[in-house]
């Protein structure tokens, strides 16, 4: 934490102070101050959900555009298969894919193929894997940041395989370049993003210096210039051989389980349903599952908050689709075995903790901060009105004991009470 | 002599409420993470707290669950109105379990509470008498 840029920011003049997303944020990490939101970042974990909830569009996530892009002499669009689920039924991945290419890529690339692949080293993972259970899908960002975080004692339950859309950069790029003549930097690879989480991912990848990706492109922006080329095309019903059944249900809930040959899997989809589960595994139950799949979208990657349609709609369409194009493996399992034994798909390291910093990093201090916050929290009415700012009566507790938030901010607690509090021992330490 | 801190917290666990149970023991867990206990001694108290707790909603008709943080240990005093516990040295044993068929169903009742409290605690003392409730005294070093 600390350096690493956060995918969202509140783009100030359009903010109203409406406060949606103040109750919108899982992690508590939004305030609203003088009537603007603002986000305290160490306890951001990018989910994008205060960019859903905003009524003013206020809140922006930092994806890219085509003019950042200019960099490369070629570039080659790897759209989240979520892109899938967007358009009308009749709309196949392989007439998106080509109408990202009139829309200003070089080329695009489907990457289904390579959640197939990734789902294959899982089941090898597994297969030989000793430790606590149950293992713990790291491919939603938001979530590892969850576990990371509020979790840290799950995080070496985070399977440490690599995302399909790294695997499939990687591909991408040192096939281009060969085929191209050019070198691997002179092309850029471009994920079509459906949240912003990811977007921290292509920048700050986990656990390796650098991502195969070169950047990223919200689905939302990229909605209404690939809505005209596929009105454009005279045939915009086309197949790609390239397009592969299996991987294809990732972005929806329950699609990397199904993929695996263990049935003991859970698949939870919201950060807030995620968050208790993983109450539950940190409390030693669960056990008897291999596999959670927990996605921070209710509905997996089909649902992100930089996608368009309607996420039920969406998932029945990418459902419609696994159909279609079968179930049946597209690439020969041995040969993924062997990849997989030679490291292929794993993520060195480990995923650190990184909690959300406490009270106070000296412990007696922390200790005697957490007593006055439960004294103040004891004063306040508990209804959690956010008039303060805070999100709730807790978090405004909290503030106040670190100094962010004065107890006459309190719209309920009167101004005597909140004076009779300021002279009682409790407020004498606030002071300090 | 410096003084000590010591942060004092109770809840309260009411038998047989499968709705609200665990709610204790999240409120625990919260509270250590927020003072910077480090993770690995947060999941020992959680498993402790957590089953602890189920205790109470599972075989008492209510029950308290006090947590105390101080600079060297965490302690977890629970206190229940209930049966009681006959034999505490059988109960201790893993497996052993007098939890009704209804209680099994649902998942609970595998005989491993207490046994997993004493593996995840530092100190851990029970006192119980038959017909009035069960005491518990778990402590977690810092
Ligand atoms: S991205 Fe998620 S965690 Fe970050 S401020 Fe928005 S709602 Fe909160
Ligand atoms: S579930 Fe998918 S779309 Fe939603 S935040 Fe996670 S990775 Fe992004």
């Amino acid at each position: 934490m600390g350096e690493e840029l956060r995918s969202v920011r509140v783009e100030a003049e359009r903010c109203r102070g409406r406060m949606a997303c103040l109750r919108a944020c899982p992690t508590e990490a939004i305030r609203v101050r003088n009537g603007r939101a603002a986000i305290l970042e160490d306890r951001c974990i990018d989910c994008g959900e205060c960019v859903r909830a905003c009524p003013n569009g206020a809140i922006q996530p930092l994806t890219e555009s085509f003019r950042d892009f200019a960099r490369f002499r070629y570039t080659v669009a790897l759209p989240s298969p979520a892109l899938y689920g967007q358009f009308r039924r009749e709309i196949l991945p392989g007439a998106i894919l080509r109408a990202l290419t009139r829309i200003g890529f070089d080329d695009a690339s489907d990457l289904a193929w390579a959640g197939e692949a990734v789902s294959v080293a899982i089941d090898e993972y597994l297969a030989e894997y000793r430790g606590p259970l149950p293992l713990i899908s790291p491919f939603c960002p938001a979530v590892v940041r969850l576990v990371q975080a509020r979790f840290p004692a799950l995080v070496d339950q985070l399977v440490p395989i690599d995302s399909p859309m790294e695997i499939a950069a990687r591909e991408v790029k040192l096939h281009k370049a060969a085929h191209l003549g050019l070198r691997i930097e002179e092309i850029g690879v471009i994920y079509v993003t459906p949240c912003p989480a990811k977007i921290v991912a292509v920048e700050f990848p986990p656990r390796k210096r650098v991502s195969y990706l070169d950047g990223a492109i919200a689905i939302a922006d990229l909605y209404q210039p690939l809505l005209a080329a596929l009105a454009r095309e005279s045939e915009p019903v086309g197949e790609v051989q390239t397009v592969h059944g299996l991987g294809l249900a990732w972005p929806v809930l329950g699609g990397q389980a199904a993929c695996l040959r263990t049935e003991d899997t859970l698949a939870v989809g919201g950060l807030r349903e995620v968050a208790r589960i993983l109450e539950d595994v940190e409390n030693g139950k669960l056990s008897e599952l291999q596999y959670l799949e927990c996605h921070a979208c209710p509905q997996g990657c089909c649902s992100g908050p930089l996608t368009v349609d309607n996420p039920y709609f969406a998932r029945s369409k990418i459902l419609h689709l696994v159909s279609r194009y079968g179930r049946q493996p597209s690439r020969d399992r041995e040969q993924i075995r062997a990849l997989y034994r030679q490291g292929y798909f794993a993520l060195p390291g480990r995923f650190p903790p990184q909690p959300f910093p406490p009270l106070d990093t000296d412990i007696p201090r922390a200790i005697e901060k957490r007593s006055r916050m439960k004294e103040i929290l004891e004063a306040l009415p508990r209804i959690d009105c956010g008039a303060c700012g805070a999100p709730t009566c807790r978090s405004f507790a909290e503030d106040v004991v670190q100094g962010r938030a004065a107890l006459e901010d309190c719209a309920v607690l009167t101004a005597e009470q909140a004076r009779r509090h300021r002279h009682t021992a409790l407020a004498e330490g606030i002071q300090r | 002599m410096p003084e000590v801190s010591i942060f004092t917290q109770r809840f309260e666990v009411r038998g047989r409420d499968f709705t609200s149970a665990g709610r204790a023991s999240t409120a625990v867990k919260e509270i250590l993470k927020e003072i910077g206990i480090p993770p690995a001694t947060v999941r020992r108290a959680a498993i402790a707290a957590y089953e602890a707790e189920m205790n109470v909603v599972l075989y008492a008709r209510r029950g308290t669950l006090e947590l105390q943080v101080s600079p060297a240990e965490i302690r977890l005093l629970v206190q229940d109105e209930g049966d009681g516990i006959p034999d505490i040295e059988l109960a201790m044993q893993e497996g052993y379990s007098t939890a009704s068929e209804e209680i099994r169903e649902m998942g609970f009742g595998a005989g491993m509470g207490l046994p997993n409290i004493r593996k995840n605690s530092d100190e851990f003392r029970i006192e119980s008498v038959v017909g009035q409730g069960t005491a518990l005294d778990i402590r977690i070093r810092l």
